[in-house]
């Protein structure tokens, strides 16, 4: 997969568990608490999210880089 | 024999919309089963109901604005005889559905056939039954919308929006949860005497805990801070009795047995709900955790239950991971009390006579003085800092 694959399916599963963002809307830079809003409890949704479909362990020590779809595509390149 | 009547969802809640019947008439139904849901100023609500029995009829119109009281179906109880009235008992036709509109507006043409529970919606946007049919009768094509309710529903307060020619003579369902939390907080602060006890307390005995607990385990397992406040404030709840309960104008003090912790969540589009985790006083730390990881799944998705959003007995609110270091909460009625924590600050903190740097929350508890004193309050504080203390044992 490549990194757009990767970017798309974050952003799925992020508009997922919040789904009152338009994914459209969602820039590559936008930081997903402080921009996007997201609390502690939908960061952990969307880390389950992710597990569940890619098979990803994401340690809370690594939250800080899926904290943007840009990090987040790069994060998940490495390491799916 | 019952009527099944619309439920009063909250203190404030006049009425409501219903727009979804999840039963028809000749089905089964167990006290706590989700029979309907209704479109309040909060959003979607669930409504159950509170008997054993079959439906007999249906009363309310998909798409009504109905007052609290107001009769929605017919419920035999188990071993009940129909009544006289209907004749021939024919329980798989729907009844014809009062004539009588709840107001002088023109009703939507009557759909032709009888409702049977729609089928789950698959890849059309999500909207309410009531929605969808006000939708069709308006000409607005309901995949140009976007929702405004909980979870980016469409609620039928936005087809009205949508509606070509139509003034927008109703407010948004932002404006109206706005509205609604106006009432309940006026309410509140008109009624309740408040007083306030704040403590800060260190945080980092609970944070170590959760790093070399949460370590090992797959992120569906993992508990987070704000987990251990919910359960450190419904064990405290449990132990200090004056602060778990309602106010009741006309009886005082109804203390509550069980202990359903109510969790402040607030929401992207505006507004906060605060529904509550049902019995978490029989919870362990982990079923705590579960409980408020579907709170929040499902407010974001409009799905909370109408238990949920008035048998609370107590609130916790918690800023979270970051900002504001302490917050002065307002108690949320009927409850006595609310418990509000700011985010964790690094600051100076002294442990055993030298000054070492410690996460510490400032935790403010608000408590209605007509139920509690200062001492109660307090005694409510040293619980909850003593369980921060030693949070293995939460």
């Amino acid at each position: 997969m490549t990194a757009a694959d990767y970017r798309a399916i974050f952003l799925a599963e992020l508009c997922r568990i919040a789904p009152d963002i338009d994914p459209e809307t969602v820039g590559d830079g936008d930081h997903i608490q402080d921009d996007l809003g997201l609390d502690s409890m939908d960061v952990l949704n969307l880390v389950v999210a992710l597990h569940d479909r890619l098979g990803v362990d994401i340690p809370e020590k690594d939250y800080p880089q899926i904290a943007t779809p840009t990090l987040a595509s790069d994060y998940l390149s490495r390491n799916v | 024999m019952g009527v099944f009547a619309m439920p009063s969802l909250g203190a404030d809640m006049e009425a409501g919309t219903l727009v979804e019947w999840l039963v028809k008439p000749g089905d089964k139904v167990h006290r706590g089963d989700v029979v309907a849901v209704v479109e309040t100023q909060k959003g979607a609500i669930e409504i159950e109901i509170f008997e054993d029995g079959t439906v007999q009829e249906i009363l309310a119109e998909l798409g009504s604005e109905l007052p609290v009281g107001a009769p929605l179906a017919v419920v035999l109880a188990e071993g009940n005889a129909p009544p006289a009235a209907a004749e021939a008992p024919e329980p798989a036709l729907p009844s014809q559905p009062p004539t009588d509109a709840p107001d002088a507006a023109p009703s939507p043409a009557r759909p032709p056939a009888p409702r049977p529970a729609p089928p789950p919606a698959t890849d059309r946007p999500r909207a309410s039954p009531a929605a969808r049919q006000r939708a069709d009768a308006l000409g607005v094509d309901i995949s140009t919308l976007r929702g405004s309710g909980p979870g980016g529903a469409i609620l039928l307060a936005d087809v009205e929006h949508a509606a070509p020619g139509r003034p927008a003579a109703k407010p948004s369902p932002i404006e109206e949860m706005r509205k609604a939390i106006a009432a309940a907080m006026t309410r509140a602060k008109r009624t309740i005497p408040h007083f306030y006890l704040s403590e800060t307390i260190d945080v980092d005995p609970a944070i170590a805990f959760l790093e070399d607990r949460n370590a090992g385990l797959p992120p569906d397992q993992r508990i987070l801070l704000g987990a251990l406040f919910v359960r450190a404030a419904t064990l405290a709840a449990a132990k200090v009795k004056v602060m778990n309960g309602h106010y009741i104008e006309d009886r005082g003090f109804v203390p509550s047995e069980a202990v359903n912790t109510g969790v402040a969540i607030a929401l992207r589009s505006g507004g906060l709900v605060a529904p509550a985790l049902m019995d978490a006083g029989s919870m362990t730390l982990a079923e705590t955790m579960a409980g408020m990881r579907d709170l929040v799944t499902r407010t974001r998705a409009g799905r909370l239950r109408g238990s949920e959003m008035t048998e609370g007995t107590i609130t916790v609110s918690s800023l979270g991971e970051t900002g504001a270091e302490a917050m002065t909460g307002v108690i949320f009625p009927p409850q006595v009390a609310l418990v509000g924590i700011g985010a964790p600050h690094l600051r100076p903190w002294v442990v055993e006579d030298a000054v070492v740097p410690r996460h510490v929350v400032t935790l403010t508890l608000s408590a209605d003085h007509r139920v509690s004193d200062g001492r109660q309050a307090a005694r409510f504080i040293a619980v909850f800092e003593d369980l921060m203390k030693r949070p293995e044992d939460l």
